[in-house]
């Protein structure tokens, strides 16, 4: 097959989209839209490295804060959110044995974060709007330093994700408890007491151990799309009130910045927020290991009743961390620094480095194993959350924290190398190891290129990460610029790491496009021929 | 006496030691696993045996810390001490307003840096001429904002604003404002 044929067709012309049911169409278009957000963040991460090594003209300062603002934001919500929900709108009814419960809600979820972080990000790019995600009171609303119409466009569109957000926790829990047309009447109650983790915990203090009518992943799911649903009602508040704010100024009137507490605020918005960053991530995350690791090895998971419980302990800590963000702040009482701070931060050092045994002793449990992509792909993501677990621990310290709060080691070793090694590495596992499944059998155009992808990401995600640490730890801050190269050669390091991150996404893209052809991706965007609630076609 | 830069010089150590170590045992792993074996099961006692490490690690981290950087009590108890000098600092539009030009203080001297924002959320940092952080914190407005630091060598250092306020805020340093002297010299 000739080159150019490959890439109209894809490789062996094996990927037919007409075959698609509208599940794995869903699926698809959710990991595309994410791939191509995860395109904008890694373009703009090195546009700003390259201005952290020397600010150049083509990029005013206002505009370098856009980009910081919309960065992270357009990783979590237009990248990860995208790929995670689609993920498992795909997953919960795959291993419930049932159709999900609305399509149509899955497409509404998918076209709101689209739209939604296009909105967001554009209102940045024109207006240059960036109290950055902390939005820390009362800078979202200084409209002496940022426009009033970019911030009310930058608003709706994180509202319009929130609400896509929000049908997707309504979809997945749907899902779990509806009864289908044709069925036996499900046990509603007793399907969501298991998926909340209630059975397991009950059966940690009963000698007689009560039946899990959930699998693992979708309890792990579930638990952590209740903290989704609490950071997005959160997320949503705080929106409508800095609205308020926005829509007072736009009418002409003033309202007084200081009606709000700058602390209280604080501590309603890192309580909110933290649900994704130590609640729903690493609760998905750890599901995600486990249900790669079943289905790698083909057994069941190790002390599968202490994972859940793990789940729900998580679930729990994540409620109660936030102080760990407010360590610096003096006025924070000392009581919530030392307890949510210092000690329940420490617990995620067991819940997740008991996901991290149980997962690998999952594995062991099935060796010989090949080491194929998705195998590859988990370990590294177990690597990188092993590496920024213990860092982001090390700063919710009270003592610690003192000189390393806001610096780059908390955005180096801890954030980069957990989002870019340890969740991303993890979502590539998950894509390569569901690409056959959602595609109808289609094959990957080079395995030469796979492992190309994997060692460029692994060694740019830690080599960025380390960089940035070690700049960091010579009192790098975050959040702001430096003009008279005094940390210009860790820059240097960390863009050059940066690069090989480019290249492996631009090599696993260009694979992805050779193994389904231009004409599939195209294809992924049109409506479904098969009329059909399954998830793959019945032969 | 240990001061911020030994703290973060035994940091940069453990933190480098434990990602060779945890690199070294993945790959181990990786080895190990895809290799030629048999399929051991994992005993459970040493799951829970890795359980209490993790534990005993999590509050020990906090235990040692506590007892050996000297900051992290004086801090949690700085109601306690009282300050050889006190500097109140007021912060307004992204301007740093000093009491004098520059601050002196000796050499052993505990100062109270007293900081209060009139509009933005802003950080007060002292930075030393290698632009390594001495300490750090938040100013938030319409809250004490107050940091005892125990100075127990002589230096130069800078004052930075460590928190983001905008784009203006990455003007907010102070060069060479606060010079830590002999104790007993004159200031």
């Amino acid at each position: 097959m000739s080159f150019i044929n490959t890439l109209i067709k894809g490789e062996g012309g094996l990927f037919k989209p007409e075959s698609l049911t509208p599940m794995q169409k869903l699926l698809l278009r959710f990991v595309v839209v994410g791939l191509i957000y995860y395109g904008f963040v890694i373009i703009e991460g090195m546009l700003m490295r390259v201005y952290e090594i020397k600010p150049f003209p083509q990029i005013s300062e206002s505009q370098f804060f856009a980009i910081l603002t919309a960065h992270p934001l357009v990783g979590i919500f237009g990248s990860t959110y995208s790929i995670v929900c689609g993920a498992f709108l795909f997953v919960v009814p795959f291993l419930m044995k049932k159709p999900l419960w609305s399509i149509k809600m899955g497409n509404w979820t998918f076209l709101l974060i689209t739209i939604g972080t296009f909105i967001f990000w554009f209102a940045g790019f024109v207006s240059h709007y960036s109290p950055l995600y902390t939005l820390y009171w009362p800078l979202p609303a200084d409209f002496t330093q940022f426009s009033v119409w970019g911030g009310t466009f930058f608003i709706v569109g994180i509202a319009l994700i929130m609400v896509g957000t929000a049908l997707f926790i309504i979809n997945i829990f749907k899902t779990i408890t509806y009864t289908p047309e044709g069925w036996d009447k499900q046990p509603a109650g007793k399907l969501l007491a298991s998926a909340l983790g209630l059975v397991a915990a009950k059966n940690l203090f009963s000698s007689k151990n009560e039946e899990h009518l959930v699998p693992l992943p979708v309890a792990a799911v579930a638990r952590g799309s209740v903290d989704m649903a609490l950071n997005t009602a959160t997320i949503l508040f705080t929106g409508v009130l800095i609205l308020v704010y926005m829509v007072a100024a736009i009418l002409g009137f003033d309202l007084k910045e200081s009606a709000i507490d700058a602390l209280l605020y604080k501590n309603w918005f890192w309580w909110g927020l933290d649900l994704i960053a130590d609640g729903l991530v690493l609760i998905f995350v750890a599901g995600t290991w486990y249900l790669l690791a079943m289905m790698i090895t083909g057994k069941p998971l190790f002390m599968q009743n202490i994972a859940r419980a793990a789940l729900l302990l998580e679930l729990v800590v994540s409620w109660t961390v936030w102080s760990h963000h407010l360590l610096s702040d003096q006025a924070q009482p000392g009581m919530l620094k030392v307890v949510s701070g210092e000690l329940v931060t420490a617990f995620e050092l067991i819940t997740q480095g008991l996901a991290f045994f149980i997962t690998l002793a999952t594995l062991w449990s099935a060796r010989p194993l090949k080491m194929t992509p998705p195998l590859k792909f988990l370990l590294g993501g177990l690597l990188g959350f092993a590496l920024a677990v213990p860092a982001g621990i090390m700063q919710a310290d009270v003592g610690l924290n003192r000189i390393l709060h806001n610096t780059q080691w908390v955005v180096g070793p801890h954030v980069h190398v957990a989002v870019l090694v340890g969740l991303t590495m993890t979502l590539y596992s998950a894509i390569y190891l569901l690409f056959p499944i959602v595609t109808n059998g289609a094959k990957m155009y080079s395995e030469k290129l796979v492992t190309i992808h994997f060692w460029c990401h692994l060694t740019g995600g830690i080599g960025m990460g380390a960089f940035m640490g070690i700049a960091g730890l010579n009192g790098m801050l975050r959040r702001t610029l430096y003009f008279n190269g005094e940390f210009s050669l860790l820059m240097i390091l960390a863009a050059i790491c940066g690069t090989l991150l480019l290249t492996g996404f631009l090599v696993f893209f260009y694979n992805i496009v050779m193994s389904v052809g231009l004409k599939g991706v195209i294809g992924i965007f049109t409506p479904a021929k098969v009329k059909t609630k399954d998830l793959v076609p019945a032969n | 006496m240990v001061d911020s830069e030994m703290v973060l010089t035994g940091q940069t150590m453990a933190y480098t030691f434990y990602c060779i170590v945890i690199i070294l045992l993945v790959a181990w792993f990786s080895i190990k696993v895809t290799g030629k074996g048999d399929s051991l099961p994992v005993k459970p006692g040493l799951f829970y045996t890795f359980t209490a490490f993790l534990a005993v690690l999590g509050v020990s981290l906090h235990l040692i810390t506590y007892n050996t950087i000297p900051w992290a009590e004086m801090d949690l108890n700085r109601d306690e001490y009282k300050p050889d000098k006190t500097f109140v600092i007021k912060v307004k539009d992204h301007q740093f307003i000093m009491p004098s030009e520059k601050l002196v203080i000796n050499v052993n001297d505990k100062v109270l840096f007293d900081v209060q924002s009139e509009d933005l959320t802003y950080g007060f940092g002292l930075f030393r001429k290698d632009n390594s952080m001495m300490f750090q914190m938040q100013v938030v407005p319409g809250h004490r904002n107050d940091l005892l630091w125990h100075f127990d060598r002589e230096g130069v250092y800078s004052i930075r604003s460590t928190e983001y306020s905008g784009p203006k805020g990455i003007n907010m340093v102070l060069k060479d404002a606060v010079h830590v002297i002999p104790e007993g010299s004159a200031n």
